[in-house]
């Protein structure tokens, strides 16, 4: 068990900066998610981490230690890899026991760890097996059995579960839980799929364009996202925003020409940006419906089993609507909706950053 | 349905027979008895058959002398062109560094400069290395030969093990080099077995260079090369000849499928 620091890490490759001035603190046993969409640069950090790329600039450092500069196999850490990386030509037992080999760590002691780690992972009856004769849950165990069984200070996994099919992803990701509660090895965990990140993360760290945007717990994430890039991609449907201006006069916020009370919260902020635009952002389950001051019509109406997702457009805007499943709203009927202020969260129109809040 | 079938069958049959029609009509000719060689109109099936020729030619002194040559040459040039290749191979795989592309096409580019024009140079030079006549200059002379296509089909082989594979084994402790011994060999080793094969038949059957640059220590084909040229060795010698140059590349392609296919008591999809 360890902390990890990463130090203004840095990393491209040819023309591409992959990675940007990217620091983060992982504390001893947490589980931390990196999330982003593709081509944000997660998987070249947790790359930087696991030593298999070398930063341009910055350190790393794993309990306390440099290792910025040391190879993978001397930063005592465990990698699940997104293909699994199972090493074909070997039985499952010698995949496991892989790791114990290279650490000089006797026969008998290697029989017992891998058996061990195999019934913690629901794997004891497929060590005479090949890679190849496995499914592709079975694969994964086998592949995060690999990586634990060297009791790593750090495990470090690669979207491990994106070649699972969908029922079995839901199983692998409570399994996944289970187990960091059980091993308590500091966690690094890289993703594109939000559910996934809010599911598992104690901590998630919101990539883009090789920048960390946001690192927070998953509902600090999700109820104030730092930006509006954050706000859409979290939560599905994601966040709606709105163009809007600050009153001149009272300070309240002008949303298609109607009034709405700004939160508290944001006086001080908003006291600088009077007659100015501003961006408000709402969850589409905070946006309630029946009365309210905005007119629009129900474009479509999706039920989705536990809720109903309504399409609205006002004057300007296409509004997703979260509503209980028996709400009573068709296509084409006329209804009226209220930005309720304590779930609206502001950002400059320009940067798109959220606003301070007191 | 039943016309493709048929169409497919006879595409099989056909392939089959444009390769082995050759090897037939050889091994039967080898295995005709001196007289019904030379008769006249000769049956395409011998009426008799016997093996009289075929050892006592392989029993004659200079062919096995030849024989062992050839497998030396041949086992060196093996050797020299992996130790040449792999190294090549694997950083064309995995290294991304400029002018790979150019690097490549520079290999296969050698292979448009005719041999024919180095012939004599290279005579002279191995004369003053004093490799002329000797294995070693012939096993040289064929890895330069074989390297070219090895680096490009071991590149390819290297390329088949996934990046993944290396790097999983190197986060588990092991090495660069340990990584590569445990994980990248094992998994390419059918594919350089092929290599090596390849390199073998290359070697076996090159006749030009062994022809020129050795006198004494001839391999087989060029021993073959030099009788019948040179001393207008009768039929029934050739035919023996050409039998025992097709023979051990036959039997090695039938050794080295069936490896090539169980490797690690699974089918390697």
């Amino acid at each position: 068990m360890a902390e990890i620091r990463l130090e203004g890490l840095h990393k491209r490759f040819g023309r591409v900066v992959a990675v940007r001035d990217v620091s983060l603190e992982i504390r001893e046993g947490e589980f931390v998610v990196l999330l982003g969409p593709s081509g944000c640069g997660k998987t070249t950090v947790l790359r930087l981490v696991a030593g298999l790329e070398t930063p341009d600039r910055g350190r790393v450092w794993i309990g306390g230690r440099d290792v910025t500069r040391l190879p993978p196999g001397r930063r005592d850490l465990g990698m699940v890899f997104q293909s699994y990386a199972l090493f074909p030509h070997m039985r499952v037992f010698d995949n496991v026991a892989f790791g114990l080999r290279m650490r000089g760590v006797g026969v008998a002691e290697q029989r017992r760890r891998v058996e061990e780690v195999a019934e913690l992972l629901q794997i004891a009856d497929l060590l005479d097996r090949y890679p190849a004769q496995l499914s592709g849950g079975q694969r994964q165990r086998v592949a995060v059995a690999r990586a634990l069984v060297v009791r790593p200070q750090v495990l470090l996994m690669d979207e491990p579960l994106s070649n699972l099919d969908a029922l079995l992803r839901l199983h692998m990701r409570a399994e996944l839980k289970r187990l960091h509660r059980e091993v308590g090895s500091t966690t690094v965990y890289v993703t594109h799929d939000q559910v996934e990140a809010m599911s598992l993360g104690d901590r998630v760290a919101v990539l883009r364009e090789g920048q960390v945007v946001q690192f927070d717990t998953p509902t600090q994430i999700y109820d104030h996202p730092s930006d509006r890039f954050v706000g859409s991609f979290l939560g599905n449907p994601p966040m709606n925003f709105f163009q809007a201006t600050v009153d001149p006069e009272d300070g309240s916020l002008r949303v298609e020409g109607v009034k709405f009370p700004a939160p508290v919260a944001y006086a001080q902020a908003l006291a600088e940006r009077r007659g100015g635009p501003i961006l408000v952002g709402i969850r589409p389950e905070h946006v309630s419906v029946g009365t309210g001051p905005l007119r629009g019509e129900v474009l479509v109406a999706e039920p989705l089993g536990a809720q109903k997702l309504l399409t609205v457009r006002t004057a300007q805007h296409l509004v997703k609507v979260a509503v209980g499943p028996d709400h009573a709203a068709r296509p084409g009927e006329h209804v009226a909706l209220d930005l309720p202020e304590a779930h609206l969260r502001l950002m400059d129109a320009q940067t798109e950053r959220a606003l301070p809040r007191r | 349905m039943t016309l493709r079938k048929l169409g497919l069958y006879a595409a099989a049959l056909l392939l089959t027979a444009w390769v082995l029609a050759p090897i037939v009509l050889i091994a039967l000719a080898a295995a005709t008895p001196r007289e019904d060689l030379y008769r006249w109109p000769r049956p395409l099936w011998p009426e008799r058959l016997s093996f009289e020729i075929l050892s006592s030619f392989a029993r004659q002194e200079a062919v096995l002398r030849a024989l062992g040559n050839s497998l030396a040459v041949a086992g060196l040039t093996i050797v020299l062109a992996t130790l040449v290749s792999a190294p090549a191979g694997y950083a064309l795989a995995r290294y991304p560094f400029r002018g790979r592309e150019a690097v490549q096409l520079g290999i296969l580019a050698t292979k448009m400069f005719p041999a024919t024009a180095l012939a004599v140079p290279l005579a002279v030079a191995f004369i003053r290395w004093g490799l002329y006549d000797t294995l070693l200059g012939v096993a040289l002379v064929h890895t330069a030969l074989s390297v070219p296509f090895v680096i490009l089909i071991v590149a390819s082989v290297f390329r088949g093990v996934p990046a993944e594979l290396e790097e999983a084994a190197m986060s588990l402790g092991a090495s660069r080099v340990g990584a590569f011994i445990r994980v990248t060999f094992p998994m390419a080793l059918p594919g350089l077995a092929a290599a090596a094969i390849f390199t073998f038949i290359l070697s076996w059957n090159e006749v030009f260079a062994a022809t020129l640059l050795t006198v004494n220590h001839r391999t087989l084909p060029a021993l073959l090369v030099h009788s019948v040229v040179a001393e207008g060795a009768p039929l029934h010698y050739r035919y023996a000849g050409g039998f025992f140059l097709v023979l051990p590349a036959l039997v090695i392609i039938f050794v080295i499928r069936r490896y090539l296919l169980t490797l690690w008591g699974v089918t390697v999809r």
